[in-house]
C-alpha cells in the first residue's frame, strides 16, 4: 500500500494502529501510508472508525496498539501538542474569546515565533482565505462559511506536516459546501500540504481525493483512487456505498463450457478479468450508466418500468424485476425514456460489470 | 388572509392588547407583590437611614455616627474582610471541584452534584451546629488530636477567625460551585483539544482557553458569595468571637435590643450599597446577564491584552509545576490529583453534617463524640415538647403556603418571560431575582418596619409574605430552566389542532412542565422551612418557627435536643431536595 507518488518516502505511516474500548473495537489493526502532498479521504458510514483513525493519528485518543510515524519519526508517544499535525474540527472549534486574527496567530504564538513573523504569516493566511477585512472580528460575528475559512487559515498558517480534516463541511448547506470543496482543493494545490480528510459524503470524496480509503465496521474496506473504487469496487459494500449500483447475487455454474453466474433473474456472463472463484456464489455489480435499453447487449433482462425520474442532464429509469428487485438505469439526455408501466428490456456488456464476493 | 377583509371587523372595538393579551401580563401580579413587599420596604429602610429619628427630617446623623465611631468602622472592615476572604477561598476550593464535575458524563455528574446540592440546601443552623461540635474544645478534632497524642492540650478552633472562615467557606463553596458549573459545562470541550492540536501544552490550553472561558462563571460566583457573605450572622455569632462581629449582627442588635431604627437603616443601607457597588463593578467587567447564563462580553484594548498576558504567565508557571509533580509522583499520580482533591472537598462539605446524626441518638446528657451509647431520649424530648412541636407545625404550614404562593407567582412570571420578546425582559428577570441578591437581613429589617405599621408582626401571614419574597427567585429560576428546554412548537401544534389558549395551557404546557412546577414548589418549601432571618424579626414571642426556636436554643445553650432537631430538619430537607431534583430531571 504505497502512496501514489511512491518514489519519495511516505509522509505518514500508520502501522497496526488499533483502538479498543473494553470489548468493543473502534478500530481494527490498520495499515496506511500517505505520500507527501497527497489528498487522502477517509470515507465511510458513521461508526465505521474513520473519526477514530483520525483522532489516533493526531493523538487526541490514546491508541491501544500500533505506531504512527510522521516523516520517518515514530510519534506514537508524542503528546498532541508536539505532534506537528493540524486538525480542522467538524464545528471549527474557533476560540470564541479571541478575534479572527488572534485565532490564526494562536498556533504560531504557542510555537514561540517572533511577533514580526507572526504578523506577516497571519496576514498571508488571511489573504489566502480572502478574509483580510474581517481580522478584528470575533468568531460569533462571522457566517458559517467565514468561520470555516478561519478554521482553515488557522490550520494552514503553521504549515504542519499533515493536515487532518474531520468532516469540515458537514455543517454547511449544499451550495456553500460545493464552493468550499473547490476552496480546499485550491489551498491543497497552492500549499502542497498532505491532507487526510474525513467525510461520509461519497460525492465529496470522489470529487476531492487523490485516493479514497473506504472504511466499514472499524476497518479499511478498500483503498484506491476514486476511479478505482468507483469502477472496480472490491466488495458489495464498496459498490453500494459509492454511487448507485445494481447488484445481482447468484451462484457459479458451467454453461457452454464457460463459467457463468446463475441468479434469480437469469444466467449471466462474467467479465473477462473476473478473479478465479474462491466461493460458490458471488455478485455482479452493474452501474446504472452501463445498462442500455433494448436487446443489443450480451446479458439481458426485462421488467416493468416503475419510476421515471427526469434530472436534467440525465433520466433515471427504475425497472422492477419479477422478484421485486429494482434496477436503476441512467439514460443520457436525448435518449427517449420508456413510459411508466410498460415492460422494458435492457442489458449490459459483460466487461462493464464487476464481480464481487 | 387578505381575501377575508371582514375578519377584523368582527372583533369590534376591542383594543389590540385585550384581543391578543401579551404574555407579559402574567408577570404583573408578581411585580406588584415584589414592589409592595420587597422594593418599597427596602427603599423605606434606606431612607430611614437618611432621616432624623425624631422629626423625620433629612439628616446624615446616622452616617456621621458610623463614620465617627471606631467600633462601627471596625465592624464594617471586618465584614468586608470576612466576605472577601470567604469569596476568595470558596473560589479557590470550589473551582477544581466544579471543573471535576463539569468534565463528567451527564448521568454521573447528576449523582455527584447531590454532594453539593445537599450541603447547599442544608440549614445554616444545622451546618453551624455541626461545626461547633467538630471544632469545639472537646470537639471531634480536638478529641482525635489528643486521643492520638499529637497534641496534649485542645487547640482553639472556635470563636476566632479560623472558626468563622471554616464555617463561612463551608457554607459558601456549594453556591460557588453551582454558579460556576453551568458556565463550565457550556465550554465546548473541543476547544481545549483544538488548542492542543495547534501546539498548546495542556497547561496553556487550560489557562488560555478553558480558564479564560470559565472566567464569567468564576466572577459571578465570587460576586454571589461576596454579597451573600456580607449579610451573614449565624456563622459569626456561633463560630466567631467578639472580634469577628459582622454587620448583620450589629443590625439585629440595633433593632431588637436598642430599637434604633434609623441607625439600623443606615447600617443596612451601607450593606446594600456595598452589594450594589460589587454588582456594578461586575457588570462593567463581565455584563450582569452572564449570571443568568447570557453570553459574556469580550473586552477590548489594553486591559484585555494584559489579562491574556497574565494568563500566559499562569500557564507557564503551572506548566512548570505540573512537570515537577510529574517527575515526583509520575504521570499516573498526577492524574489522580484532581479526583483526590474533589473527593476531599466533598468530604469537607458532607461529613460535618453527617456527624450530627449519631449525636441525635446519644444516651449522654452532653454533646460528646463519639456518643458513649445510643438512645431515643432526645427525640422523645423533642416530640413531647409542645414548644418544639408547635414550632415544627408552624414551619410546615408557613412553608406550604409560601410554596404555593411562590410557585404561582414565579411560575407565571417565568411563563411571561418565556413567551414575550420584550426588551424589558432582562430587567424584569433581574427584578425577580433581586431578593436573592439583596442581603436577607436588609429585606428582613425592611419588612419588619413595614409589618409593624400594618400590624403583621408576629402573624403567620407576615411570615408567609416574607418567605414568599425570598422563595420567588428560586421558583422562577427552576420554572424558567424547564421552559427554556420546552418546545414552543408543541403549543403552536395544539393551537393549529384547535385548542384555545387556556386549553393549550392546561392540556399541553402544564402537563409537560409539571415536574418543573413540583420542583419549584419543593425548592420554595425548603427555602421557607429553614429560613431564619425574617423569622427572627417577624415571628415574635410564642409564634416561633423551627429555625427560630433552634436559634434561641443555640444562643442559650447547646444540648442534645438540638442534635435531634437538627437530624429531623436535615432529613426533611434532604428528602424534599432529592424529590425536587427527581422531578426536575424527569420533566
Amino acid at each position: 500500500m504505497t502512496g501514489m507518488r511512491g518514489e519519495s518516502p511516505p509522509k505518514l505511516v500508520v502501522e497496526g494502529l488499533c483502538k479498543r474500548y473494553g470489548a468493543t473495537t473502534a478500530l481494527e489493526p490498520t495499515q496506511l501510508s500517505v505520500a507527501e502532498g497527497e489528498f487522502l479521504t477517509l470515507l465511510g458510514p458513521s461508526g465505521s472508525g474513520k473519526t477514530t483513525l483520525l483522532q489516533l493519528i493526531c493523538g487526541l485518543v490514546e491508541m491501544s496498539e500500533g505506531r504512527v510515524v510522521i516523516d520517518g519519526r515514530d510519534q506514537s508517544d508524542t503528546p498532541v501538542h508536539q505532534r506537528d499535525i493540524g486538525l480542522v474540527f467538524q464545528h471549527y472549534a474557533l476560540f470564541p474569546h479571541l478575534t479572527v486574527e488572534e485565532n490564526i496567530a494562536f498556533p504560531l504564538k504557542m510555537r514561540g515565533r517572533p511577533s514580526a513573523e507572526v504578523k506577516q504569516r497571519v496576514a498571508d493566511a488571511l489573504g489566502m482565505v480572502h478574509l483580510g477585512h474581517l481580522s478584528g472580528r470575533f468568531p460569533r460575528e462571522l457566517s458559517g462559511g467565514q468561520q470555516q475559512r478561519v478554521a482553515l487559515a488557522r490550520c494552514f498558517v503553521y504549515q504542519p506536516s499533515v493536515i487532518l480534516m474531520d468532516e469540515p463541511l458537514g455543517a454547511l448547506d449544499k451550495k456553500l459546501r460545493e464552493h468550499m470543496q473547490i476552496e480546499i482543493k485550491r489551498l491543497h494545490r497552492e500549499s502542497g500540504a498532505t491532507i487526510i480528510y474525513v467525510t461520509h459524503d461519497q460525492e465529496e470524496a470522489l470529487a476531492m481525493s487523490d485516493r479514497i480509503c473506504l472504511m466499514n465496521h472499524a476497518r479499511i474496506e478498500q483503498l484506491g483512487t476514486p476511479r478505482d473504487i468507483y469502477e472496480r469496487p472490491r466488495t458489495a459494500f464498496a459498490a453500494d456505498f459509492i454511487g448507485i449500483s445494481n447488484i445481482l447475487r447468484g451462484a457459479f455454474v458451467e454453461s457452454q463450457g464457460r463459467r457463468m453466474l446463475k441468479t434469480a433473474h437469469g444466467v449471466f456472463h462474467l467479465p473477462a478479468d473476473a478473479p478465479a472463484p474462491g466461493a460458490e456464489g458471488a455478485a455482479l455489480v452493474v452501474r446504472p450508466e452501463c445498462l442500455h435499453l433494448g436487446n443489443g447487449s450480451d446479458n439481458s433482462l426485462s421488467g416493468r418500468v416503475s419510476e421515471v425520474v427526469y434530472a436534467g442532464s440525465e433520466t433515471r429509469v427504475i425497472v422492477t424485476l419479477g422478484e421485486g428487485q429494482a434496477i436503476t438505469l441512467r439514460l443520457p439526455a436525448g435518449v427517449p425514456a420508456p413510459t411508466l408501466g410498460e415492460t422494458a428490456s435492457f442489458g449490459w456488456d459483460s466487461d462493464r460489470a464487476v464481480l464481487v464476493p | 388572509m387578505s381575501a377575508v377583509p371582514a375578519a377584523p371587523a368582527r372583533s369590534g372595538g376591542m383594543p389590540a392588547w385585550l384581543r391578543r393579551p401579551n404574555a407579559l401580563w402574567l408577570a404583573v401580579p408578581g411585580l406588584i407583590f415584589l414592589a409592595v413587599f420587597f422594593a418599597y420596604p427596602v427603599g423605606e429602610l434606606l431612607s430611614l437611614g437618611l432621616r432624623n429619628p425624631q422629626g423625620g427630617a433629612f439628616s446624615l446623623a446616622a452616617f456621621q455616627r458610623i463614620a465617627s465611631t471606631d467600633v462601627y468602622l471596625r465592624v464594617l472592615g471586618i465584614t468586608f474582610k470576612i466576605a472577601g476572604n470567604t469569596a476568595l477561598w470558596s473560589l479557590l476550593l470550589g473551582y477544581p471541584l466544579a471543573y471535576w464535575l463539569a468534565r463528567m458524563p451527564d448521568l454521573f455528574r447528576g449523582r455527584m452534584l447531590l454532594f453539593v446540592m445537599v450541603p447547599f440546601w442544608t440549614s445554616y443552623l444545622v451546618k453551624t451546629f455541626a461545626w461547633m461540635i467538630v471544632l469545639g474544645r472537646s470537639g471531634v478534632i480536638n478529641n482525635l488530636l489528643m486521643g492520638s497524642g499529637v497534641s496534649d492540650q485542645p487547640l482553639e478552633l472556635l470563636h476566632n477567625e479560623f472558626g468563622v472562615m471554616v464555617g463561612m467557606v463551608h457554607a459558601m463553596v456549594p453556591l460557588a460551585v453551582m454558579t460556576m458549573l453551568p458556565v463550565m459545562i457550556n465550554i465546548d470541550g473541543r476547544l481545549v483539544q483544538a488548542a492542543q492540536t495547534l501546539g498548546a501544552s495542556p497547561s496553556h490550553a487550560f489557562w488560555l482557553v478553558y480558564f479564560k472561558l470559565s472566567l464569567p462563571g468564576v466572577a459571578a460566583a465570587g460576586l454571589l458569595v461576596f454579597i451573600s457573605s456580607l449579610g451573614f450572622f449565624i456563622v459569626p455569632a456561633f463560630l466567631g468571637g467578639r472580634r469577628e462581629t459582622m454587620l448583620a449582627q450589629l443590625i439585629i442588635t440595633q433593632v431588637q435590643e436598642l430599637l434604633n431604627w434609623s441607625f439600623a437603616g443606615a447600617l443596612a443601607a451601607m450593606m446594600l450599597a456595598t452589594a450594589l457597588i460589587a454588582c456594578w463593578i461586575y457588570d462593567r467587567l463581565f455584563g450582569i446577564s452572564t449570571i443568568s447564563g447570557g453570553e459574556a462580553q469580550e473586552g477590548k484594548g489594553r486591559i484585555r491584552d494584559l489579562g491574556l498576558a497574565i494568563l500566559a504567565l499562569l500557564a507557564r508557571a503551572s506548566g512548570l509545576v505540573a512537570d515537577t509533580s510529574r517527575k515526583l509522583i509520575g504521570k499516573a499520580g498526577n492524574r489522580v490529583l484532581l479526583p483526590v482533591f474533589a473527593w476531599l472537598m466533598i468530604a469537607f462539605l458532607v461529613l460535618p453534617t453527617l456527624l450530627v446524626i449519631p449525636l441525635g441518638f446519644t444516651s449522654s446528657q452532653f454533646l460528646e463524640f463519639p456518643p458513649p451509647g445510643y438512645s431515643l431520649q432526645w427525640f422523645e424530648t423533642y416530640f413531647s415538647s409542645p414548644l418544639w412541636i408547635q414550632a415544627t407545625i408552624r414551619s410546615f404550614l408557613v412553608a406550604t403556603a409560601t410554596a404555593f404562593a411562590a410557585t404561582c407567582i414565579g411560575g407565571f412570571a417565568a411563563l411571561a418571560l418565556a413567551h414575550s420578546r420584550t426588551r424589558w425582559g432582562g430587567l424584569i428577570f433581574a427584578f425577580f431575582l433581586a431578593p436573592m441578591i439583596v442581603p436577607r437581613i436588609v429585606i428582613a429589617v425592611g419588612l419588619f418596619y413595614l409589618f409593624a405599621k400594618l400590624g403583621l408582626v408576629a402573624t403567620d401571614l407576615g411570615l408567609v409574605i416574607g418567605h414568599t419574597v425570598l422563595a420567588i427567585p428560586f421558583a422562577l429560576v427552576t420554572v424558567s430552566a424547564i421552559l427554556k428546554t420546552y418546545d414552543v412548537r408543541l403549543d403552536q401544534a395544539a393551537a393549529t389542532l384547535g385548542a384555545n389558549r387556556v386549553r393549550t395551557l392546561t392540556s399541553v404546557t402544564i402537563p409537560l412542565v409539571k415536574g418543573g412546577l413540583i420542583a419549584a414548589f419543593l425548592f420554595a418549601f425548603i427555602t421557607s422551612f429553614d429560613e431564619l432571618t425574617i423569622a427572627i424579626f417577624v415571628s415574635g414571642g410564642i409564634k416561633t418557627t423551627l429555625p427560630k426556636q433552634m436559634w434561641d436554643d443555640m444562643i442559650l445553650q447547646l444540648n442534645p435536643t438540638l442534635a435531634a432537631v437538627s437530624v429531623v430538619v436535615f432529613v426533611i430537607v434532604t428528602v424534599l431536595l432529592l424529590l425536587a431534583e427527581r422531578f426536575r430531571r424527569v420533566s
